[in-house]
């Protein structure tokens, strides 16, 4: 099972023929992952890496029914590309790129709001690592070789603290089911809630890892979401507990800049909604071992 | 970024709303130019700093003679302003702005912020202005009325028109409250502002509408299309350290521990950050290498970090991606020993070839303290702090 994708996806990439998009692509390739083609306005008709190059995400979607894309495009365009995947009737969508202004990702919400339920494109991103269901498929820039397959679903803002946590669930021999990262910026995708509902809703994944960071109201949304609908066990992590107050971390969201958003007081509030909460981030491995062997 | 009050009233001067008369001074002298050439009895003389509770932190002078307006320059400028916004480091005041004095009746308070959770730009207002929405909010939280902005259609007048009236503005006011609004708004969105400050926006006694104080911050990712946003950016108000950081393309963020530290990955920042607390100590800064960490860039963020003379050791924890830990280990000897290190330094390498950077770093002769999970790297390193400083403790007695 595991989420959002897996062996069969067929994928395409955007920004396809760039250094960055072809690295990547290649690299997806060599995971196993069905990459389909790429898109690069003015270069349709093209072959690279062996795979067809369209100048539309719509021809990609007619031609080789590609259902998944990912995002390499540069910030100044990156908006746009997203809401062409949309409008093609691209499934899902995950955005590498960092660096989108605000005000686009306002816009490529509201774009994405107009379309029914139904039809409406899934995006992670931007400013993420993507999306990986270990041993199936990778729509990302991680390591693969550092997950391993299983039924541990993770949701992180992060990159490189997600990859800590797959690495230190594989030394205990816990595999994930699928890993999906939302990105650091304030305005995203998907949020945390909204990836806990498929993770939820999916029979393989067992237990779900949250992991969280200061700023903005997302981990507190998914602990409510996780107490009123969730029947699986949901561990969280957040990091930022020595992050001062008005300073940016790094990521263009992880700032506190109202009461509830610093680390302490969203740890607080998800212990109170029955979250199990990782005491040191060193801990996210041995945290989850000893969810899965109550159960 | 932030800019200046005087830079943020200038631009929205610009979009129609109202503000009083004033000009810049950069030394007493002009000070008492600008006030003659404003007129009148009474003049406001504002240190320009990038903070909001200026006022409190005596930044704000209000004088009735050139003389005392003088003398309020000379006070103000070159002084280093403490605000619980500016942290304990605070910011010297290079600029002043002097202002005609304003016949106050009413201050409100009037601002419109990204909204993280709704997604939306978010128009907010208070009748009770002058004090900090965080304590408005706190204490008076019905007295603050938000009104939610539709992206694709924009601020309505009919939304402009409530909040005028939840302000508690008077009928005769409501065209041009409507207007100065409305003109907030458009300032915002043509210039990609995540935030825009108007407190106190308030009512003179001949019942006009000016924002006595502005401030607007913006987009740093939006930047790049707002070029005369970008040429506002006053590097005085900012941290040289984080600002040379950013040169390099790095991301930085001074705090007040002495564990130094350099991490790919803002989220793993943050979490060795963390760790160095729960292991007993306290992080001196947080810093993001990025991704591509060539050994150049590894050396220039050694360089950022030991800047700090408090510095008592460094944590390098790198989970390499598509990063190679062969050519981070590399990196790190090689700055090792062009900056000839004098305090202990404390790697750990995860992911994509870390036998080989573990072989690197081993092989390398290096004093190099070397661990291999998190919590190892956090706890030798405060073990490293704390036995550098108990020698220095005992060399200095």
């Amino acid at each position: 099972m595991a989420i959002l994708i897996d062996e069969t996806t067929r994928i395409i990439v955007q920004g396809f023929t760039g250094k960055i998009g072809s690295f990547h692509a290649q690299d997806m390739i060599n995971y196993g992952s069905n990459v389909v083609g790429g898109i690069t306005p003015g270069k349709g008709g093209q072959t690279h890496l062996g795979l067809p190059v369209f100048n539309t995400v719509k021809e990609a979607v007619q031609q080789v029914g590609a259902e998944a894309s990912i995002i390499f495009v540069p910030p100044a365009f990156a908006a746009d590309s997203i809401m062409e995947a949309a409008d093609a009737g691209i499934k899902y969508c995950v955005a590498i790129t960092d660096g989108i202004p605000t005000q686009d990702m306002m816009t490529v919400k509201n774009f994405l709001r107009r379309f029914p339920v139904e039809q409406r494109m899934i995006l992670t991103g931007p400013n993420c690592a993507g999306t990986i269901s270990p041993g199936r498929a990778m729509l990302g820039i991680m390591p693969g070789h550092i997950y391993m397959k299983g039924n541990v679903g993770i949701v992180g803002r992060s990159g490189t603290l997600g990859y800590e946590a797959a690495d230190q669930m594989k030394r205990l021999g816990i595999g994930i089911s699928t890993s999906v990262g939302i990105g650091g910026d304030p305005i995203n995708g998907s949020s945390h809630r909204d990836i806990l509902e498929k993770f939820e809703a999916d029979q393989e994944t067992k237990v779900v890892v949250m992991i969280g960071e200061i700023g903005g109201p997302q981990e507190v949304e998914a602990g409510i979401f996780a107490k009123e609908h969730m029947s699986k066990p949901v561990v969280a992590y957040i990091a930022g507990l020595t992050a001062p107050e008005g300073r940016r971390m790094g990521h263009a969201g992880a700032i506190i800049s109202s009461a509830g958003e610093s680390a302490a007081e969203k740890v607080a509030i998800l212990k109170e909604l029955g979250v199990t909460i990782c005491p040191t981030p060193a801990a996210m491995g041995e945290t989850v071992a000893a969810v899965l062997a109550r159960m | 970024m932030d800019i200046h009050e005087y830079q943020a009233k200038e631009i929205l001067s610009g979009y129609g709303v109202k503000i009083a008369e004033g000009g810049m001074a950069y030394s007493p002298e002009e000070a008492v130019q600008r006030a003659r050439d404003i007129g009148g009895h009474i003049w406001a003389v504002k240190a320009q700093v990038h903070s909001g509770a200026r006022g409190k932190a005596g930044g704000i002078k209000i004088c009735q003679t050139h003389d005392e307006v003088e003398t309020a320059a000379e006070a103000l400028l070159g002084k280093r302003l403490i605000t619980h916004q500016t942290g304990p480091a605070g910011k010297v005041c290079g600029r002043l702005y002097i202002e005609a004095g304003t016949d106050i009746a009413k201050e409100l308070y009037f601002c419109f912020l990204v909204d993280r959770s709704s997604e939306r730009i978010v128009m907010v207002g208070s009748a009770q202005g002058g004090m900090e929405i965080e304590e408005l909010a706190e204490n008076n939280p019905e007295a603050i009325t938000k009104i939610y902005i539709e992206p694709a259609v924009g601020l309505q007048d009919f939304q402009a028109r409530e909040m005028a009236f939840a302000l508690g503005l008077e009928p005769e006011l409501l065209s041009h409250a409507v207007k100065t609004i409305k003109g907030c708004y458009r300032a915002l969105r043509d210039l990609d502002a995540s935030m825009l400050e108007i407190n106190p926006l308030v009512v003179t006694r001949s019942n006009e509408l000016i924002a006595l104080d502005a401030k607007m911050g913006f987009d740093d990712n939006a930047l790049f299309r707002q070029q005369k946003i970008s040429e506002l950016r006053d590097k005085t108000q900012e941290d040289p350290r984080e600002m040379a950081a950013a040169d390099r393309g790095l991301s930085y963020v001074g705090l007040d521990g002495d564990i130094g530290c350099m991490i790919n990955g803002a989220g793993l920042a943050m979490a060795t950050m963390d760790m160095i607390k729960l292991a007993g100590g306290e992080p001196a800064n947080f810093l993001d290498v990025g991704g591509g960490a060539s050994a150049e860039r590894t050396e220039k963020a050694f360089r950022l970090v030991l800047a700090d003379k408090g510095v008592k050791a460094m944590l390098v924890n790198i989970f390499a991606g598509i990063n190679r830990c062969d050519w981070i280990a590399e990196g790190v000897v090689e700055a090792v020993k062009k900056i000839d290190m004098k305090i202990p330094l404390i790697v750990r390498l995860s992911g994509t070839n870390v036998e080989e950077g573990r072989r690197i770093i081993a092989e390398s002769g290096l004093p190099i303290i070397t661990a291999e999970t998190l919590a190892e790297a956090a706890e030798k390193a405060v073990q490293a702090r704390n036995e550098a400083v108990a020698k220095e403790a005992a060399q200095g007695a």
